[in-house]
């Protein structure tokens, strides 16, 4: 349940970032291929943000797709989860977009 | 609750000194940090007013930027120190210390180990037995090590220069893939008491793997484990992976390993300069 873990290290860059704010919203962007399920940030969220300068504050995630280059045959491709592989067969990818794991913007009061 | 690591309790560094618990120093890794080299509080954009008064805040930071920047200052510590660092992680049960307890005798003197565990310093003792410096991390409730909770060991152990320092991470295939520790290489044990189906299943841990061992070869005859299987599943999961048999019971193709080892640690500094 690192997912727990994750949510504190939102509130942690947060505060670093804007001390003393009072958060309304927080958007954050984890992408199908971070190793974070973002089902279980939304579980934790409102418990882990509890008594912060995040408690009570909306939840906005975008989980962009993951998407691969082949370095075999060159061609873009959105994978099957687990295996990061081509249609071609090669394991020898890219990974272009899908490991995004970042807070994009806040809401402040 | 711990900011870093989620954990309920707060991590606790442990020394642990020889076979009893008594002569125990306690350095909670939230008390940590470096004395210089913390990074300027990065600057923000803010956009538009809407008609609550409320403002957005464009940040555009990753979220474990703060553990990303211990990591790398553990990372320049370490090199600068001239010591190999692994972080060594499997699921509970594969044989992580069982192989560095053997590794501790057969490497004679050179191993120093970063153990992590949600509670006990009962792999700390074992590894303290078999002739390596030790420290313990107990996690509580947490569910891998951090930058953090690395860096309070590291300046508990002292590795010497020319040392190999091996952090055994928290029994778990999952969380402890995510959290950079400062190591220079990654190695994963995987066991044939097992599924062969391991890496398909948890490939953002062997993804990352530089090393794969697949331990406990030694109860091959006796098990139902595809080694081909094991290694075309690793081979797709992460083509740049390599993977030795091993058997951390009997020492049967541990030399790999030491070589692989040896062919990365730096030599010892030498103390007339």
């Amino acid at each position: 349940m690192h997912e727990l873990a994750i949510v504190e290290g939102v509130v942690d860059a947060v505060a670093e970032r804007l001390p003393g704010a009072q958060v309304t919203c927080v958007r954050l962007e984890i992408g199908a291929l971070s190793g974070v399920v973002a089902d279980s940030v939304r579980f934790c969220f409102e418990l882990a943000t509890e008594g912060t300068s995040l408690q009570g504050a909306r939840l906005e995630i975008t989980e962009p797709a993951g998407e691969c280059r082949c370095r075999v045959c060159g061609r873009t491709f959105h994978p099957d989860m687990p295996i990061l592989a081509c249609p071609c067969g090669s394991a020898d990818i890219t990974v272009l977009a899908g490991q995004e794991l970042k807070i994009t913007s806040v809401m402040v009061a | 609750m711990c900011a870093t690591c989620g954990c309920s309790g707060g991590a606790v560094v442990r020394v642990v000194d020889g076979q009893d618990d008594q002569n125990q120093h306690d350095h909670s890794h939230h008390q940590h940090g470096y004395d210089s080299g913390q990074p300027a509080v990065a600057g923000h954009r803010h956009t538009g007013t809407d008609a609550d008064g409320a403002r957005t805040v464009i940040l555009e930071q990753k979220v474990l930027a703060k553990n990303d920047r211990l990591a790398a200052l553990n990372r320049e510590w370490l090199a600068e120190r001239g010591v190999l660092a692994i972080n060594l992680m499997s699921s509970p049960g594969a044989g992580k210390t069982t192989l560095l307890e053997r590794t501790a005798r057969e490497l004679g003197g050179r191993l120093a180990v970063i153990e992590g565990d949600q509670e006990t310093t009962l792999d700390a003792s074992r590894i303290k037995a078999a002739g390596a410096a030790v420290v313990q991390i107990n996690t509580g409730a947490g569910c891998h090590l951090d930058a953090a909770m690395v860096a309070g060991g590291l300046r508990v152990l002292d590795p010497p220069s020319g040392s190999i320092l091996v952090i055994e991470n928290v029994g778990n295939l999952v969380c402890p893939a995510l959290f950079d520790l400062g190591e220079a290489a990654k190695v994963v044990i995987s066991s044939v008491t097992e599924g062969a189906d391991k890496p398909a299943k948890y490939p953002n841990m062997f993804r990352q793997a530089d090393l794969v061992l697949l331990n406990k070869t030694d109860l091959l005859p006796y098990v139902d484990f595809d080694v081909r299987a094991h290694a075309a599943d690793l081979r797709r999961v992460s083509p740049a992976s390599l993977m030795l048999q091993v058997s951390a019971a009997t020492g049967e193709g541990l030399s790999a390993w030491y070589d692989w080892l040896w062919r990365r640690t730096p030599p010892p500094a030498d103390p007339d300069r």
